[in-house]
């Protein structure tokens, strides 16, 4: 019965082929054609609206504010750019944000490297309380315990400081998990070789894990660098004085005129998007493995 | 489990002291901290806590605006993550050939995922301004209606929303195309020949097979938008015009830190951690029964 039906359409394909529709291979060019067609699209699309705020941060406020809307680039760039670094302090905004995000991306690999070797090399007391203690982080973000966390941070005198910017955003187990993935693959023979030629758990850790885990690292460090950039929630309500705000913090006040906030948007920008681009392979690799 | 384990008495606890110290202060603390402190309010003076009972819950239950910011964040995220995916989805599928340069497309697809959502905010801030941003300027050729977000909350609604799409839709795209690209052309020929149309073939086939692109996309957006959003809505709107964008997170913030209600604010927090528990758990009850690995 299948079989009937399967050599009638086949049939049917080859008469509508015979009376002149496009054969296989047209079809198959025209759907690359479509295929560019929408991808181009797609990326047009996407881009126009970096391409307007950069057009905007090149303009003099007359054009900014003239309509039609001028949607080439002019020649107040340099302007703008200057007068956003000095009126917002964008040198030290930049600085913490660097200061943030490197702190926060190394800080949480080395503890989830650590971590992670004590709950797959090691048998303990008290391993299963530990290892659901720093699971159940995965399930609760920070934006749902604000006050408290703020509370803790006061406490320990750190607000308005880097320990206060950075160390909070560590209590969570992505790092932890995803070495405790990678961990579980390495086969147990390489453990073995390692002690039988007399190394100790530090030097297999630092020789021989370590090494293994650049691919994860480099992926991990990409999603932290973006994630401690851009995070805006924490910095807002750890931070009091101006001098300890990050970048991503929109300074309206110092920059009213949109052709010098638009500028000084482009300069906060800039940094997350060439991590990304440069390090992409391991930006989708992290994006992968951190959600699973 | 026939790893090698390493003996040690002190190592392994030495090796977990700094995550699971981190894990204590900055979450269990909290985290219990907020359920007793939901119970509190602050005296008028903010130098001590007066136990209430439930009453700061009994005051979120009796109170509409509470359920406009539920209503909010739902329909906010509801949207970025619906339309985002969809639409992903549907140009995906149109794109999904042999082709060349699928690395270059990628590449200029993933950058936006790098932009601070209130950066992403402000820069659609200027293309909806209303009196000089590019879009209402051609919709005024269009119609006379004034889409004016600082006035309509619906505009606004829309603004935060197409800012947080912008930032997730190219690798929405490009995850969906990656895996299209990953489905044997066999099998949608065999179907082909039995018969089946392409609308046919591709919820029989084509979706089914997704399904763990779309539970990751899915569960990625959901986050994003739930609580990433947050800077959005600080930058842009600040909640409003009204209360028309104050989602969740928003209105927690709002008042633990501007309105000084602590204890209010940690049964907004307290609230929310139950909402986070139940929609993990039903998103692994889901992920066990409908994704097909």
């Amino acid at each position: 019965m299948a079989a009937t039906t399967r050599v009638a359409s086949a049939g049917a394909v080859a008469t509508a082929e015979l009376a002149g529709h496009l054969p296989a291979a047209r079809r198959r060019d025209m759907s690359g054609v479509i295929a560019h067609a929408i991808l181009v699209a797609s990326v047009v699309v996407l881009a126009f609206p970096l391409y307007y705020a950069f057009v905007i941060s090149t303009q003099t406020l007359d054009e900014v504010t003239s309509l039609p809307p001028k949607l080439v680039p002019s020649t107040h760039m340099l302007q703008n750019y200057a007068d956003a670094w000095v009126r917002a302090k964008m040198g030290r905004l930049l600085l913490n944000s660097a200061i943030v995000a490197l702190a926060v991306a190394f800080g949480k690999i080395a503890i989830s490297l650590l971590s992670a070797f004590a709950i797959v090399y090691f048998n303990f007391r008290g391993k299963q309380v530990v290892f659901w203690m720093i699971f159940i982080t995965l399930m609760l973000p920070v934006p749902v315990r604000i006050v408290s966390t703020y509370q803790v941070v006061s406490v320990l005198g750190w607000v308005d400081t880097y320990w206060g910017l950075t160390v909070p955003l560590l209590a969570s187990a992505t790092g932890t998990f995803l070495f405790r993935q990678y961990y579980q693959t390495i086969p147990d023979s390489l453990a073995e070789a390692a002690q039988l030629d007399g190394a100790g758990p530090l030097r297999f850790l630092w020789s021989f894990l370590l090494p293994l885990s650049k691919a994860n690292i480099a992926a991990l460090f990409v999603i932290l660098f973006v994630y401690g950039w851009n995070d805006y929630l924490w910095p807002l309500i750890v931070t009091n004085s101006p001098e300890m705000r990050t970048a991503v913090i929109p300074r309206t006040s110092q920059l009213p005129e949109w052709n010098v906030a638009m500028a000084a948007a482009m300069m906060v920008l800039l940094p997350p998007v060439v991590v990304i681009v440069v390090m992409q392979r391991w930006f989708v690799k992290g994006l992968i493995e951190t959600e699973k | 489990m026939k790893r090698t384990v390493f003996r040690n008495r002190w190592l392994p606890y030495a090796l977990i002291a700094p995550q699971l110290a981190v894990t204590i202060a900055f979450f269990f603390w909290p985290a219990f901290d907020s359920l007793r402190l939901s119970l509190y309010r602050a005296s008028p003076f903010g130098d001590r806590l007066i136990f209430i009972g439930l009453a700061n819950f009994q005051r979120l239950l009796a109170d509409p605006a509470y359920f406009r910011s539920v209503a909010t964040s739902f329909v906010f995220s509801a949207l970025v993550t619906f339309v985002g995916l969809a639409v992903a989805l549907l140009l995906a599928s149109l794109a999904n050939a042999k082709i060349r340069g699928l690395a270059i497309y990628r590449t200029l697809l993933l950058w936006p995922y790098g932009i601070a959502p209130a950066v992403a905010g402000v820069i659609w801030m200027f293309v909806f301004h209303p009196s000089f941003g590019v879009l209402p300027y051609l919709l005024s050729f269009v119609t006379a209606y004034q889409f004016n977000w600082f006035l309509k909350g619906w505009v606004a609604l829309v603004l935060i929303v197409v800012a947080a799409i912008w930032k997730q839709f190219g690798y929405n795209l490009a995850f969906y195309l990656a895996g299209l690209q990953a489905i044997p052309g066999s099998v949608l020929e065999a179907a082909s020949v039995d018969g089946a149309g392409p609308i046919r073939r591709f919820f029989a086939i084509t979706f089914p097979l997704l399904s763990p692109v779309t539970f990751f996309l899915f569960t990625l957006n959901m986050t994003f938008s739930f609580f990433d959003t947050f800077g959005l809505v600080h930058a842009v709107t600040q909640g409003g015009p009204g209360d028309a964008t104050s989602i969740l997170v928003f209105r927690a913030w709002k008042d633990g830190f501007e309105g000084l209600q602590l204890g209010y604010s940690a049964a907004q927090s307290v609230i929310l951690m139950l909402l986070v528990v139940a929609l993990t758990a039903a998103q692994f009850r889901f992920a066990e029964k409908k994704v097909t690995y």
